[in-house]
């Protein structure tokens, strides 16, 4: 059992929906990336997602982008990223870090050695977002060295697709609540609803749902159907500007804690 | 056995290595709704025929192929031949494509344009069909270019587009198409996205190319009518590459004809300020595709440099990527000294003001032909007119007008 499947299982016996708090690595303090990783976790993150900068992010709303910008001004880039999961992983064997990013890093460093150092570091999983289902050639050294492949699943996802995404999907499925960029527009919950519900026949693996989740209390209405909820732009927006590290720490707790609040309140069994 | 180049790209978009469609999951859907209206129209006698019929008494084509003498003569050296798209109407190639894109936009029932530009030639071109056709156009564009090409910003609003300036990234090309595919996944219903080059996440490197394919054919035609004979060796400039395919496509089969691709070297390749992909790129993803990319060591795409700013990106189509990397095309850098050495030789001697993309070509035509006997055909691709460019020539003279 790897560690995300580990966590999820925990979760489906707590009868717990999972929370998923996305960071660009780098952002807003690159020395403070690793205690703002177990700052999260201690807030209530069930799963870190980690956003690896690049220079062309085209499928980011303008909070991520920008916080790509400011990483890459301060040199950050994959080795750095790998390094921290690797610190982060010194006090925290437990929580499953899924690396989120585009391709070209990735195929520069040479897809086979970023997977065995992603593994050495204690990375989970990764999810390319230029790397649709079509494309998993390009990723099968990912899978051989035992990280997840994690896809995305939209609303203009066709039934056929689906079903091959669904078939090819490890650790988690990502479903993009609505057609547009990360932290874009308001998303209907309605919709979101029937199409999650649908998606969690099918697949095999759980449905993490993310793109717009802004607040607890979107978040606690999706996570009455969904197995975890990612937030992102919002974190993100939040921690942009922070003097220190300790700061840092402080926002971020104080962001999740609400959040992390508002899902233990839902009645057990939400998504069962 | 000898390759059959027609035979690309295969249905997944793939020139070999190269191509496929990398693009965030929301965008499958989308492109697999082009490709399918694609695959039917391309074969379609009634979209041929209007396309055609478009070509012929909107743009002007076909265009002709001139025979520079004079240049010739000074260079003293093989024959010059130019393929004269600098003569369609609004003064490129680019409006080939912008022809054939907005007739599928309007049989697949899209309301609206999107398109992103660099030097503002294929802002214009779409601009300039989307007003034919009455649909609104949104253009993207870096706002260090809408800076430096603010005439053809100008020619965009006067043509009733919406310019919105891109402040991402490095502010040009490549932040301008990252931004139209933002604005294409937002409003993926109602939009057609016309990608400019023949980049991009498939079907568009095959589509632009068809649709600029329409030089080649002619100028293959021209040249046996003209000169019972092709050319000795054909040579275009390359930024994304849609002048250069769409003229070098037609002749791939010919084994006898020698392809050159002329890069922008901007300073020299060695001072590492230039946008020569594929000479001194390596391969990468960008954009949607597989191709030659320039980034450093971490896979950043690091930002480019030309004269030109219709050169300046940091990736090129998928299929030169493949006819590098087969032999069957040689691709070079021309520094940005040369091409504007060659813009005024060509100004000078045939009374032509070339675009500074096309000097490019001009230059490395020059070159070739130097090194071959009087006899021999090269014919160079004019892909644009100049006078766009007479700001950006005046002010690296030191000469301000107005």
């Amino acid at each position: 059992m790897s560690r995300i499947s580990d966590r999820f299982a925990a979760l489906k016996a707590a009868r717990r929906p999972g929370l998923i708090p996305f960071v660009t690595a780098g952002d807003p303090l690159p020395e403070a990336t690793v205690a703002l990783m177990h700052a999260l976790v201690e807030a209530g993150a069930d799963l870190i997602e980690l956003g690896v900068p690049f220079s062309d992010p085209m499928a980011d709303g303008p909070v991520i982008q920008h916080a790509n910008e400011r990483a890459l001004a301060k040199g950050i880039g994959l080795g750095q990223v790998l390094a921290w999961v690797a610190e982060f992983r010194t006090r925290d064997t437990q929580t499953p870090v899924v690396l989120m990013g585009y391709l070209n890093p990735v195929e520069i460093r040479g897809v086979e050695r970023f997977a065995t150092e992603a593994v050495a570091a204690g990375v989970d999983g990764v999810l390319l977002v230029d790397c649709p289902v079509e494309e998993i050639a390009t990723a099968v050294p990912l899978r051989q060295a035992g990280l997840a492949q994690i896809f995305l699943a939209a609303p203009t996802t066709e039934a056929g697709r689906l079903d091959r995404i669904c078939a090819e999907a490890q650790g988690f499925l990502y479903y993009v609540s609505f057609a547009g960029i990360t932290g874009a527009g308001h998303l209907s919950t309605d919709a979101v609803r029937e199409r999650v519900t649908a998606l969690r026949a099918r697949a095999r693996t759980p449905v993490a749902v993310g793109f717009g989740v802004k607040d607890a209390a979107t978040a606690a209405t999706i996570a009455g159907f969904a197995d975890a909820v990612v937030i992102g732009s919002a974190l993100v927006d939040t921690l942009a500007g922070s003097a220190d590290a300790a700061e840092l720490v402080r926002r971020a707790q104080a962001f999740l804690a609400p959040i992390r609040a508002a899902l233990d309140a839902l009645p057990a069994g939400h998504a069962a | 056995m000898t390759t059959d180049f027609h035979t690309l790209p295969d249905t997944h978009g793939r020139f070999g290595a190269y191509g496929g469609v990398y693009v965030a999951e929301t965008l499958m859907a989308p492109l697999a709704e082009l490709t399918a209206a694609y695959e039917r129209l391309r074969n379609d006698p009634d979209f041929i025929a209007e396309f055609d019929y478009d070509l012929k008494h909107y743009v002007g084509r076909p265009s002709p192929i001139y025979h520079a003498e004079r240049l010739s003569r000074r260079v003293g050296g093989a024959q010059i031949l130019l393929k004269r798209e600098d003569l369609n109407h609004t003064g490129a190639h680019k409006i080939n494509n912008t022809i054939g894109q907005a007739l599928i936009a309007r049989r697949m029932g899209k309301r609206r344009i999107i398109a992103e530009t660099g030097a503002g030639q294929h802002g214009v071109a779409s601009a300039t069909v989307c007003a034919r056709l009455g649909i609104p156009c949104v253009v993207y564009m870096g706002a260090v270019d809408v800076e430096r090409q603010a005439i053809n910003v100008y020619r965009m609003k006067l043509l009733g587009a919406q310019v919105n300036p891109v402040h991402s990234g490095s502010k040009t090309l490549k932040d301008a198409l990252n931004e139209a595919l933002r604005d294409w996944v937002t409003n993926v219903d109602d939009t057609f996205y016309m990608i400019g080059t023949v980049a991009g996440p498939h079907p568009y490197p095959q589509m632009v190319r068809d649709f600029n394919a329409v030089v080649g054919r002619e100028a293959r035609a021209q040249m046996l009518e003209q000169y019972g004979r092709l050319p000795h060796a054909l040579v275009a400039c390359v930024g994304g590459g849609s002048n250069a395919i769409g003229l070098f496509h037609a002749f791939l089969n010919d084994a006898d004809v020698a392809i050159y691709g002329a890069e922008a070297a901007g300073d020299g390749i060695a001072t590492g300020r230039h946008a020569a992909s594929l000479a001194a790129g390596r391969p990468g993803v960008l954009h949607g595709n597989r191709t030659y990319v320039l980034c450093d060591d971490a896979g950043q795409i690091i930002e480019t440099h030309s004269v030109s700013a219709g050169l300046d990106y940091p990736g090129v189509g998928p299929e030169h990527a493949y006819l590098k990397d087969c032999g069957r095309a040689q691709y070079l850098g021309i520094t940005d000294e040369e091409a504007l050495a060659a813009f005024h030789e060509l100004a000078r001697s045939e009374g032509i003001l070339a675009a500074l993309e096309s000097s490019h070509a001009v230059a490395q035509g020059m070159k070739l032909a130097r090194e071959l006997p009087k006899d021999q055909l090269v014919l160079v691709n004019l892909s644009g007119r100049g006078d766009k460019d007479v700001h950006t020539i005046a002010a690296r003279e030191g000469l301000s007008l107005i």
